[in-house]
């Protein structure tokens, strides 16, 4: 089985929030969406949960009762101690008693929130608030799982935990789709989008987006061009498109793209295609 | 005062009976770009606060370009807090304008890309814009100390490298530059790097300093699914990289023998680790009893 938005385009009045943009989501596997604010990421998401109509194009998603949702904001109430966030919402979806019981206890264990139980939500770390969130939205056991940007903003320790539940969650045979600011939490995902200004820059697995990367990336000290290098460090990258990388231009050092490398060289190839 | 601009000399940090940060030793010199990183708790903010002067030390001493960061000093230091500090119901020329005044310089000009800002309100802008305009509010005044609280946070990959630009060419004219991130890859931006863990400083130097001599395991099979439940189930810190799984800092043997137990089969080899599962590994420690 799997979910996906097929041509998929979201105006907001003159804004185009989503152009044409197809992601496919099977079950049993982490799909990552990258991309900054605005890119159109939350819309995509959104989408998929039904929050946001599509001027153009299809969506195939389970229904309501079958989906699990951490939106961008908190996903839990403050006011509510962690244990009773969780009851609440699986109150919702029918669970209670002995069930439920044993259902807060294991996911209490597997997010390391047990010590937290009785702790309000407003009182947690911002990591174990996005965690906290990330139970309440797979209490019922989802088919499809779509999550926010669960890590923006969270310590890298807590991120780790994060991405190890989003794995677990795929391994008992969810569909994930999850947002990111984090690129190297996309190189970890079973297949990456890449979006930028409501459009898909690249998507495939990071394997595939390294193979089909075309032209090559040079350092150097000293740019040819300055409108299409960055720094890496003390040095500088700067991307030829129209190169071959059996054939590097004269006099510079290719070197083998990360995926910061890659996102930002096809970033400002499409700003330069915008421009002529 | 040559070599340093910046200096903590075994500073420590009490909150009541909690210690926020223990005998930390650190500097950042002229044209040097410092990551400090750590996860929440470790004791990062803390140490940045007496750094710049807004809370006292405990115990030791801090110097800010020669001296205690007074007023005075503090004139010389440019600081963007991970809120960015702005106000958002100001054009982007307002808080400009204000910042400016306060430090007592001339305005900045603005760059190409934030021109067509100049009159929009703040609030209004996308965040990599209000990004930017946070850090010429901090550098109009030339600071020679410039201590960046996750300064790329939610912005995009061209955003990101625009803002390095800037922070480079900094560091290029002389500026000494600290640098908080949770960003793994942004850390590798840096020229050194510390790591914090419970308050102390555990960690320091190169990427490779840090990680030291912790490894991960990968483990390859055909059954992902199974293999990552059975490991997770064995109370191993498993993660998913692709369709591979990394096992932090475990024993290849251990694994094996889980893996065989659940009747799995897959290769099993030793990698090097990154400078998250180290950081993982570490507060695993810290809160073992």
């Amino acid at each position: 089985m799997t979910y996906s938005v097929r041509s998929a385009t979201v105006r907001f009045g003159a804004t185009v929030a989503l152009d044409d943009v197809t992601v496919e989501v099977p079950r049993g596997s982490v799909v990552a969406v990258v991309g900054g604010d605005g890119a159109g990421k939350s819309t995509l998401l959104r989408a998929l949960v039904g929050e946001v109509s599509l001027n153009g194009g299809t969506v195939e998603a389970p229904p309501k009762q079958r989906l699990g949702y951490l939106p961008a904001s908190s996903g839990s109430w403050a006011a509510l101690t962690v244990a009773q966030n969780i009851d609440f919402v699986a109150g919702i979806y029918g669970l209670a008693g002995d069930e439920l019981a044993a259902r807060r206890a294991e996911l209490l264990d597997r997010a390391a929130l047990t010590q937290a139980a009785g702790r309000l939500a407003a009182q947690l770390s911002g990591g174990m608030r996005r965690k906290l969130g990330f139970v309440m939205a797979i209490v019922h056991r989802p088919d499809l799982l779509i999550l926010d940007e669960p890590s923006t903003g969270v310590d890298p320790v807590s991120r780790i935990d994060l991405w190890r539940l989003a794995s677990e969650a795929a391994a008992s045979g969810a569909a994930v789709l999850m947002s990111t600011t984090y690129l190297d939490e996309a190189e970890r995902a079973a297949h990456l989008v890449v979006l930028d200004r409501g459009r898909v820059l690249v998507q495939g697995s990071y394997d595939q987006v390294r193979a089909d990367f075309a032209g090559v990336i040079t350092q150097t000290d000293q740019p040819v061009r300055a409108e299409w290098a960055w720094r890496r460090g003390r040095a500088r990258h700067e991307y030829w498109p129209d190169a071959d990388p059996s054939d590097p231009p004269a006099g510079a050092t290719a070197v083998l793209p990360d995926l910061e490398d890659i996102v930002i060289a096809l970033s400002l190839a499409r700003r330069d295609a915008v421009r002529s | 005062m040559t070599g340093v601009l910046l200096q903590a000399g075994h500073v420590t940090r009490r909150f009541g009976a909690f210690t926020a940060v223990d005998d930390v030793s650190m500097q950042v010199g002229p044209g040097e770009v410092v990551g400090l990183l750590g996860a929440n708790g470790a004791g990062k903010t803390t140490l940045i606060r007496m750094l710049l002067g807004l809370i006292a030390v405990t115990s030791g001493r801090v110097d800010l370009l020669g001296g205690p960061p007074d007023r005075e000093r503090r004139r010389r230091l440019g600081y963007v807090p991970q809120g960015l500090g702005l106000y958002g119901d100001l054009t982007v020329q307002e808080n400009l304008s204000f910042s400016a005044r306060a430090y007592g310089t001339a305005e900045p000009a603005l760059p190409p890309a934030l021109k067509a800002y100049a009159d929009v309100l703040v609030r209004e802008l996308p965040l990599g814009a209000q990004r930017q305009v946070a850090f010429l509010a901090a550098l109009a005044h030339s600071p020679q100390v410039l201590v960046l609280d996750e300064p790329t946070s939610g912005v995009d990959a061209l955003a990101r490298a625009a803002l390095w630009d800037t922070i480079r060419a900094q560091a290029e004219g002389g500026t000494g530059v600290l640098v908080t991130t949770h960003y793994m890859q942004e850390a590798q931006q840096c020229d050194r790097l510390l790591l914090m863990a419970d308050g102390r400083l555990v960690a320091e130097g190169s990427e490779a300093d840090i990680i030291g001599s912790t490894t991960a395991v990968a483990v390859r099979t055909g059954d992902w699914a199974r293999a990552f439940a059975a490991l997770a189930a064995a109370g191993a810190p498993v993660m998913l990289a692709g369709r591979a799984i990394r096992v932090a800092n475990a024993d290849p043997a251990g694994l094996a023998g889980v893996l065989e137990a659940a009747g799995i089969e897959a290769s099993l080899e030793p990698v090097p680790a990154t400078i998250s599962e180290r950081m993982l590994m570490l507060s695993r420690q810290a809160k073992a009893p």
